[in-house]
């Protein structure tokens, strides 16, 4: 039974809108802030039903948004149970459905969990616990005030006596929650839960290999499908051999979707690739499939960019670089002027490669299609959009679909786009069964949305005194149409821009026709091994540490600038201070030779991290990471250390593992890497130590997820300089850039 | 053609064409979904389940090769005492980020603790540099591995 509890409206803007439901024998609380107008004045969005407590005392809640290996899971549910006091032990999570009018937006992206929910779940949590004690109030005929919790119970102080959630779980369905925005919270001291190494939730699943992931889906009477696209980004398909494939024994369709060959030119804002032109084949096995497809013999229509090539880019970029860049994004003071006056000047072309998310988990999707009603189960990063996009693909009406939020095998930004999932959509209507749509790990890496490459041509002035006085940047970037193509922007407040008395900030766009998205810190990942390594550069031209280079740099004031693009300065150096202690930065000169430190600092995703890497390179140019440092202030308080820890070691790897081995290269058009054996990863023995230090500072909490991977990379690429004496200004690093 | 195979002790029936990789027969005929696929090439170690007690790529053996041999997968795990164990360990040090990889690592993990209880160093990296872990939980991995042989973990 569902009811709504409507209370008296005291104000248009101000009524609040209460959903009950008792469902079998429990009680589901929630609340939902109504009215457009309070929404907007609210730090809370519309909030539903977290929360069920189930007569025998039984905890569930909700996990609001996709977990793709981040831990969301497993720590949003944990600030709704502190508050909530109850034993984690006692906790059963489960995924809350796609409803983005009941939870407000749900995704995994831009580290954003923390930064968002903090506040508000632990509130879900608080409301749901006033509730209960209320509802022990009443049963006790006494003042809320009277009664406290312990986990699991409400607890009469003046005589001690004892009520368990479960047997107060019916009651409360008349009582009227308290207002979350001053429903008291518990001090941090206090905390049970946060704070505390949880495992993640899923664990036991994920060791003994239960069914979890998008790939492991199934539904009664399921096919399995394959869906080959052009190798030329959006080329059409001219030809297929239907009948072949369907001649192969399990193949129940093989038909040509016509597509949108601009698919992944998505307007502003948007996010990866739509319907693109392939051929689908659909069999009772995937191998059968797969076997189809084999035998299809697709000549695909010509395509204009057909002729593009790495090469070519890299031509291009130089031949724009050698002219005034098409937009002025920054110019404060007189760059030229300063420039000449400098004593030291350096000058230096930076480039870096296009990337493929690689998560190992290749992209999937099952669909449904019965009634005119589409059911998919995705491992999405961003469910609502990929509902938006089935809708306007297929001509459905949004409510006509439903989407299931599976466990992604890795997130890293690739499945913010939604392309897999309108492709099973698609599949399953024409195939007029359920459909598992697997792509192969080729399919994966060939048909990415890749880290833009990009190009900057840097100049640079230190004075007399060894002060950055200048820096100029003319940065060549992808494009689609008029604007930067996705994630190939860079801000004009990109640092060091504000610390520095003259600085340019230009930009030429691209044009081509690679699809490109956001890679984990996107911008970022790219921009921090740009800035950060000039940095070092100037550093040494100016003959100083380059840590103590970068403290003066950030000077004395603690905030910089105003938000949204405020520069926590006073951070920043309580970071790099940390981590020269924590690296033992002060005797790096006693390293034997071959071996070096070097240093980065980046913000990004509202974190604030600094990183040393210690390295040995060997004369025929191989590197060894011997241990890497990082000192990280993202707030007040790590929800879940376990997972905390996790992200930042993997974010560091992660960040050595692009510099050192991955590059996506296009030739005729096409991406010329296509498994494991030519787009390499880090292997465990490449791994190295990452030591960890979170400095507490009162901030409200901020995400993981991201920013300890941006620094990671320049401060290799500087250890590498102060161990070679060789600038490492292109990625990824070869053995032969560094040959002694 | 019908091939039965001895699976976690039991033995289950597949009519399936013989070059079928074993991967895909465990996957989508047996329903046992717990071994992955990442690569198909003998790349990533995500499909590693166990021969006769021997570490293989069923991405890479074809259903017909198998024969009478022991197939072992991670479903398989919590029967084998060594397997258990470095469950047990996986799940004490929270070792997954996605958990995508980690059946692969587990069923190589339990390999080589099998055949070198204590392993070393360098015996781990041997071991164990055929699994990718794309969210690089490496440093885990190798903590769980001494935790599971009662070694020191750094
Ligand atoms: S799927 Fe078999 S090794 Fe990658
Ligand atoms: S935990 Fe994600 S691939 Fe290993």
């Amino acid at each position: 039974m569902t009811y709504h509890d409507k209370s008296p409206p005291e104000s248009g803007a101000n009524r609040r809108e209460v959903l009950v439901s008792v469902g079998a024998g429990g009680l589901t609380l929630g609340f939902a802030m109504a009215g457009k107008a309070h929404a907007q004045d609210d730090a809370l969005r519309p909030l539903n039903a977290y929360v069920t407590v189930a007569p025998n005392g039984q905890v569930t809640i909700l996990a609001k948004s996709p977990d793709v290996g981040q831990g969301v899971k497993t720590m949003l549910p944990m600030l709704i149970a502190e508050e909530l006091d109850v034993a984690w032990e006692d906790v059963r999570v489960e995924m809350a459905p796609n409803d983005p009018k009941t939870y407000g937006r749900q995704f995994a992206g831009g580290s954003m969990a923390t930064p968002m929910h903090w506040d508000e779940l632990r509130r879900v949590g608080a409301v749901a616990r006033a509730m209960l004690i209320q509802a022990a109030a009443t049963a006790w005929n006494c003042g809320p005030g009277d009664c406290t919790t312990t986990p699991g119970h409400v607890v009469h102080k003046p005589s001690g006596k004892k009520r368990t959630y479960g047997s107060l779980a019916l009651a409360c369905a008349s009582v009227t929650p308290p207002d979350p925005k001053t429903v008291p919270l518990k001090d941090a001291k206090d905390y049970r839960i946060v704070g505390k190494p949880q495992p993640q939730y899923d664990t036991a699943k994920i060791v003994t290999g239960q069914p979890l992931f998008g790939i492991d889906q199934r539904r009664p009477g399921m096919l399995y499908a394959t869906f080959i696209k052009a190798p030329v980004f959006g080329a059409k398909v001219a030809s297929a051999d239907l009948e072949a494939a369907k001649a192969v024994k399990g193949v129940k369709a093989a038909f040509i979707v016509e597509g949108d060959p601009n698919a992944f030119t998505p307007g502003p804002g948007q996010i990866g690739q739509g319907l693109m032109p392939g051929v689908a084949v659909v069999a009772d096995s995937w191998w059968a499939a797969r076997k189809g497809r084999d035998r299809l013999n697709v000549k695909w229509a010509d395509h204009p960019s057909a002729a593009q090539s790495s090469a070519g880019f890299a031509a291009k970029a130089k031949e724009l670089a050698a002219g005034k860049g098409v937009r002025q994004t920054r110019n404060d003071g007189d760059v030229d002027a300063a420039l000449k006056g400098a004593a030291k000047t350096v000058e230096a072309a930076y480039a870096y490669p296009f990337l493929s998310h690689a998560n190992l988990e290749p992209q999937n999707c099952t669909a449904e299609f019965k009634d005119g009603k589409l059911e998919v189960w995705a491992p999405t990063q961003n469910p609502e959009p990929g509902r938006q996009l089935c809708a306007k693909t297929l001509g459905l009406k949004p409510e006509d679909i439903t989407v299931h939020m599976v466990r992604g095998g890795g997130g890293f930004g690739r499945r913010l786009a939604n392309d897999y999932m309108v492709e099973a959509a698609w599949i399953a209507r024409e195939a007029k069964a359920p459909v598992k749509l697997v792509w192969t790990r080729e399919d994966d890496m060939q048909h990415d949305h890749y880290r833009p490459a990009g190009w900057h041509f840097l100049k640079g002035g230190v004075d007399a005194q060894g002060n950055l006085i200048a820096l100029s940047d003319h940065f060549v970037t992808p494009s689609h149409g008029e604007g930067p193509a996705p994630s190939a922007g860079m801000s004009a407040a990109e640092f060091p821009a504000r610390f520095v008395p003259n600085v340019r900030y230009e930009v030429s766009p691209m044009p081509l026709g690679v699809p490109t998205g956001p890679l984990r810190a996107p911008g970022s990942n790219a921009l921090a091994f740009v800035f950060q390594s000039f940095i070092d550069e100037l550093a040494h031209a100016a003959g100083q540490d380059p840590l103590a280079f970068q403290l003066k740099l950030l000077g004395d004031k603690d905030v910089v600038g105003e938000p949204p693009a405020a520069f926590g300065a006073g951070r920043m150096r309580g970071v790099l201070k940390a981590v020269g202690e924590m690296s033992g930065w002060a005797d790096r000169g006693k390293l034997p030779k071959g071996e070096g430190m070097g240093v980065g600092c980046y913000y990004s995703h509202l974190g604030y991290f600094a990183e040393v890497a210690h390295v040995a390179v060997s004369p025929d140019g191989a590197v060894k990471v011997k241990k890497v440092w990082v000192a990280a202030d993202v707030g007040r308080q790590i929800i879940n250390p376990a997972g905390a820890l996790n992200q930042v070691q993997g974010s560091v790897l992660d960040g050595l593992s692009e510099a050192l081995h991955q590059q996506i290269t296009i030739a005729n058009g096409a991406a010329e890497q296509s498994n494991f054996t030519d787009y390499p990863l880090m292997r465990i023995s490449e791994a190295c130590p990452v030591e960890v230090k979170f400095l507490k500072t009162d901030f409200n909490p901020t995400g993981l997820g991201e920013p300890a991977l941006p620094p990671a990379i320049p401060a290799l690429t500087n250890a590498i300089f102060a161990a070679t004496g060789k600038r490492v200004r292109s990625l990824p690093i070869t053995p032969d850039m560094l040959k002694a | 053609m019908a091939y039965t195979l001895n699976v976690n002790g039991k033995a289950l029936s597949a009519d399936v064409d013989g070059d079928t990789p074993l991967l895909w027969v465990l996957r989508d005929t047996l329903n046992l979904v717990g071994t992955k696929y990442g690569c198909g090439v003998a790349a990533c170690g995500a499909c590693t389940v166990h021969i006769d007690g021997q570490p293989m790529r069923s991405c890479q053996i074809p259903v017909e090769s198998v024969g009478k041999a022991k197939v072992s997968t991670i479903e398989g795990m919590a029967a084998n005492p060594v397997g258990k164990k470095v469950q047990a360990a996986w799940t004490e040090l929270d070792v997954a980020q996605c958990g995508y990889c980690q059946a692969g690592q587990i069923m190589s993990a339990t390999a080589l603790l099998t055949k070198t209880p204590k392993p070393t160093d360098e015996q781990i990296d041997e071991a164990m540099n055929g699994n990718i872990c794309r969210c690089a939980t490496y440093v885990r991995i190798r903590a769980a591995i001494k935790r599971a042989s009662g070694q020191k973990e750094a």
